[in-house]
């Protein structure tokens, strides 16, 4: 028997405002525990939420770039439930006329493209943040992180594979980082993900028992774990047994899922109207003045690094799927830097580094106009493709411009015709036995003979002149 | 509708998060299906198409810019806190 | 006559030719609360740094410095309104020991008129009550007979500026807690339109119906006090853009022409004798001073004590959901999650407190929200419209405040139903957000009498007017208690 799967992911996304959804504390990441709190985001009774533009305008930015309707009005209304990071006791959330609806996204897979539906986009604040301690006595609470402006973006029912899952989520963060509404970190826990999966027989019209996953902390665990509960539950069903409606845990170290709860009923949270919050009534205007301040988003940058750079659909996916990465490479490419020749070195060395020391863009050295530098001085054969591997461990590593570098460190290939004989003459005096070797057929002996030219110019000889003079030495001996 | 059971009324209770002997839970039974019986008062009235209000004012767009404001002192915001640890709201373990 | 019986006007001038020091003021009033409050017990705390303040503003009245409209008068306010650094109980054993961090937006105001702060005054329990018997501290009791209840919420403000112990207070209401103590106490009480008055710093109760309003001895102070407190504040997004007016101005003494509607529902079945009486008493009297009088219907009232127990009940079960003896307030003993919140809710409310929760939780929850909550949104929804059907024709809208004079301190308590019942004249208003307002019009055994006046949003003028050319020709608001 054959089963058709079925995702859905809600995934929570932080606004980079500089202050919460409703008070003006600071939404500062790191900040000392509750020293981002006042008597409003503490819940003290008596103080009344006062609503954030600029949270208004982020949120509107996200929809519309994820081809959302925009609410002509929306509402806000209360979520009650009992946590200790939830100070009110309630969350102020969207339940009936949240700000976006029946947006869409395209993701490629295989090859394949397909468009992925968003049912809804709603804004809310964020709760605080729970440690426990080691013995499981007593649990601590900081507010620091509770009112900060949160969308949650719901998928349709069209995510039909974990891999489908895991490049919807990547698509949706580039889109989300090109528009600058978030950072989208989710080491910081500014995005968060929450998925669910259920099967049904192949072809069947309805849904089968989804399961709910949580603690899901990289993309790449959220396709894991799908991809566990996917044959968890095809196994069940197998074997004729029924799917609970259930949470489920990811454990990493286990590479499994685990039950956290069977669920009974849905929880009961009590929405009503927020009464202390009027109606938000969005007009052409202000949709017109959100829309005009959306860059260009990834789709179409790639697209466009494909015509006007003649980049392969590869490089120009790869480059685009960050924005910091994508932003460098345009930067450089403006700079007069050659659009092949920068990608290969983001996507070769850049991102080898990034991955080996796991950083990010914003993280390293490196300026666009360093490698624009460092691509030209190749071109114009101030440096060797070798050298400029060196420099450029010194550019990521602590900055500084290529051209002084270079200088500095006498790194300027030998290309002096003159120069470089001599020394070649000197390598082919003392390695007889090589240039017999070589005359003999073994090929590698001229390799030999490169590599003592390159040892006593510290690297720096024209290798291509150095293979000339070296051939032309061996004819005359 | 009918009245509310005992159960019924305990598990009101719980969503509210009071606790409750049974003596109470009598007692409160009795009392919620008073006010029920108050409340079902409104079936009288015709209501078709009649849009709800929720706000008796009618204010939209009320809105602010994006500007901090420096937050209280930390001991400001621990200074009814019943317990506290480390600038943190201290509580009984969330695990269970 | 005691000073602080003294109506503003008067209290400023002798301040002003230096025959009065504030000090003075201060003192009466602290001793005026040592003489009375052991037998009303309006006071759940008395500030001692009154006397400072006083200080302060005597050398400010020395060196000639501008002054406040409400300098140097000593005001109570209602314990759920916040005060920084003075404990704010709102009535209940969970915040018996809350200091808070931060003042209300009107107690600012107050305090930029110049009124000095006496004190914060009894109430019951999270406003929920109409007796003050839900404190959890004491009952207060009514300066006219002390055998009676004050009336609530605001009864612990009523009681006070009753007694002669504060020159003003001020109340909230959510369903009549300003005017019901008012009318019980004889005294001028204004629940102004919802969003006149800044709710910052006011411990929710319903959100969506709560006001703070100012009780007095008389329209004119009363018209001072809202003027001061009034207007859009940027911490209260449901406070209204309408400027505030001159409310002084519209004590014309003149009421020729002014359209009064009687609705027949305010004085049917279940309305006392004595009440009707007297309420029947003022409508003539207005009509001598040239008012024209018509009786009209408000045919959805009869349905909103319904929905008020439904919506501010639901309301509030969201309000006080935050009392979780987490981030403040009282904390039970409790060694787990669970027992943590239960424990601390339950021991921390008292019972009608809880009894509103309970209800306002079930009337919320899957499955009654539709038949119950949603149903009545749109019976108030009806009400309004009924008041809104009136304004075209009337300017005001008059009836008794409440159906009986006060009753007596343990009557009620143990029938909520019967409780409730008392409010049917108030909450209608409430549900409309209309500003209303209690003046004194009569007596019966001993017990004031009051009358309500009712007007379109944001006419809290037309009221003053009518109200101060009623006061005009009583004497209602002269007598005094004797304690």
């Amino acid at each position: 028997m054959k089963f058709d799967t079925v995702i859905g992911l809600e995934v929570h996304v932080e606004l980079k405002t500089d202050t919460k959804l409703f008070c003006q504390c600071s939404t500062e990441f790191g900040a000392p525990p509750n020293t981002n709190t006042c008597p409003s985001c503490l819940a003290y009774p008596g103080r009344l939420p006062i609503l954030n533009k600029e949270a208004i305008d982020y949120a509107m930015k996200a929809c519309l770039a994820l081809n959302c309707e925009i609410a002509e009005e929306m509402t806000f209304d209360r979520k009650n439930y009992f946590y200790p990071d939830n100070p009110k006791a309630y969350q102020i959330t969207q339940l009936d006329k949240p700000i976006g609806q029946n947006g869409w996204i395209e993701i490629e897979v295989e090859g394949k493209k397909k468009k992925i539906g968003i049912t809804r986009i709603h804004m809310e604040e964020d709760a605080g943040k729970l440690i426990h301690d080691e013995y499981g006595e007593y649990s601590l609470v900081d507010f620091n992180r509770a009112g900060t402006p949160l969308i949650e973006i719901v998928s349709e029912p069209d995510i039909e594979s974990p891999a489908e899952a895991y490049a919807y989520l990547e698509k949706l963060k580039a889109i989300l980082q090109y528009t600058e509404v978030s950072d989208c970190k989710m080491e910081q826990g500014s995005l968060r993900c929450d998925a669910n999966l259920s099967l049904k027989p192949a072809g069947q019209k309805e849904f089968g028992t989804k399961t709910e996953l949580k603690n899901l902390n990289s993309f790449a665990n959220v396709q894991k774990g799908l991809e566990y509960e996917e044959k968890r539950q095809e196994k069940e069903l197998l074997a004729g047994r029924e799917i609970l409606q259930e949470t489920r845990r990811w454990d990493d170290a286990k590479k499994e899922t685990i039950l956290m709860r069977v669920k009974e009923g849905e929880e009961d949270y009590r929405y009503f109207p927020d009464p202390d919050l009027g109606t938000v009534v969005i007009d052409e205007a202000w949709i017109e003045q959100v829309k005009s301040e959306i860059p260009e988003l990834p789709d179409e940058r790639k697209r466009r690094y494909i015509e006007e750079y003649d980049l392969p659909a590869y490089d120009a996916g790869v480059i685009t799927q960050s924005k910091d990465m994508s932003d460098f490479f345009q930067a450089a490419v403006d700079e007069g830097a050659d659009p092949k020749q920068t990608s290969n070195w983001l996507m070769g060395e850049v991102n080898a580094y990034l991955n080996a020391h796991l950083l990010e863009m914003k993280d390293i050295a490196l300026t666009p106009t360093a490698l624009r530098k460092l691509i030209q001085l190749i071109e114009k054969g101030t440096i060797s493709s070798k050298i400029a591997k060196k420099v450029f461990a010194e550019l990521i590593e602590k900055g500084g411009d290529p051209e002084q570098i270079v200088k500095e460190k006498g790194l300027v290939q030998i290309s002096d015709e003159g120069e470089l004989k001599k020394i070649v003459d000197n390598v082919l005096e003392n390695n007889t036995q090589s240039i017999e070797d070589y005359k003999n057929g073994k090929d590698k002996a001229l390799g030999f003979l490169v590599g003592q030219v390159m040892k006593e110019t510290k690297g720096k000889a024209n290798p291509q002149l150095v293979n000339k003079l070296i051939k032309e030495g061996i004819e005359t001996r | 509708m009918e009245h509310l059971t005992k159960e019924e009324v305990q598990h009101v209770a719980h969503l509210a998060r009071l606790a409750m002997t049974e003596e109470e839970t009598e007692k409160y039974q009795k009392e919620l299906n008073e006010l029920i019986d108050l409340a079902k008062k409104l079936n009288e009235v015709d209501t078709e198409g009649v849009k709800p209000t929720s706000h008796v004012l009618h204010v939209q767009n009320v809105l602010r810019e994006d500007k901090r404001r420096p937050s209280p002192d930390l001991d400001k915001a621990l200074k009814n806190a019943p317990e506290h640890q480390d600038g943190q709201f201290k509580v009984p373990s969330v695990l269970e | 006559m005691s000073i602080l019986e003294e109506s503003f006007s008067s209290i400023h001038k002798k301040l002003h030719n230096k025959e009065l020091k504030v000090s003075d003021i201060v003192e009466a009033s602290f001793a005026r609360i040592q003489e009375v409050d052991d037998k009303i017990k309006a006071f759940v705390t008395v500030n001692e740094e009154a006397r400072e303040h006083a200080k302060k503003l005597d050398e400010a009245l020395d060196k000639n410095e501008t002054r406040g409209l409400l300098f140097g008068l000593p005001v109570g306010l209602k314990d759920n309104l916040m005060t920084e650094g003075m404990k704010t109980t709102s009535g209940s054993r969970m915040l018996e020991n809350f200091v808070p961090t931060y003042s209300a937006a009107v107690v600012h105001k107050l305090a930029k008129a110049e009124a000095v702060m006496m004190g914060k005054l009894n109430m019951d329990e999270f406003a929920m009550g109409s007796s003050n018997e839900t404190s959890y501290f004491h009952p207060t009791y009514n300066p006219w007979n002390t055998d009676y209840v004050p009336g609530g919420s605001s009864g612990g403000s009523a009681a006070a500026v009753a007694a002669g112990e504060v020159s003003f207070a001020l109340g909230t209401d959510t369903g009549g807690s300003i005017r019901q103590p008012a009318a019980y106490c004889g005294v001028v009480g204004m629940k102004p339109t919802y969003g006149r008055v800044s709710r910052d710093g006011l411990i929710a109760f319903a959100s969506s119906l709560d006001q703070i309003g100012p009780i007095t001895r008389t329209v004119e102070d009363n018209a001072l006090v809202l003027g001061e407190i009034a207007g859009q504040c940027q911490r209260d997004p449901m406070t209204a853009a309408e400027p505030v007016p001159d409310y002084l101005s519209a004590l014309t003494g003149d009421v020729k022409g002014l359209r009064i509607a009687v609705p027949k529902e305010f004085l049917g079945e279940g309305v006392a004798d004595d009440v009707k009486a007297s309420v029947k008493e003022a409508l003539q009297l207005f009509e001598k001073l040239g008012a024209s009088i018509e009786e009209v219907s408000l045919p959805h009232a009869e349905y909103a004590v319904s929905a008020y127990y439904v919506l501010a009940s639901g309301e509030a079960s969201a309000s006080l959901a935050r009392f979780d003896g987490v981030r403040y307030g009282y904390r039970a003993n409790a060694t787990n999650l669970q027992d943590l919140y239960d424990k601390t809710r339950s021991e921390g409310f008292g019972d009608e407190v809880k009894r509103r929760i309970l209800f306002g939780t079930f009337a919320l929850s899957t499955g009654y929200y539709d038949m119950y909550y949603k149903k009545a949104q749109q019976v108030r929804t009806l009400i309004k419209k009924d008041f809104d059907d009136l304004w075209e024709s009337y300017d005001v809208i008059i009836g008794p405040t409440t159906p009986t004079t006060a009753f007596k301190v343990g009557e009620k308590v143990d029938d909520p139903m019967t409780m409730y019942a008392n409010d049917i004249l108030t909450i209608p208003v409430s549900l409309a957000g209309v500003p209303s307002m209690s003046v004194p019009c009569g007596f019966s055994n001993g017990l004031p009498i009051g009358l309500q006046i009712i007007a379109k949003p944001f006419a809290e003028d037309t009221i003053y007017r009518t109200a101060h050319a009623f006061e005009q020709e009583t004497d209602y608001h002269k007598r005094t208690p004797e304690l």
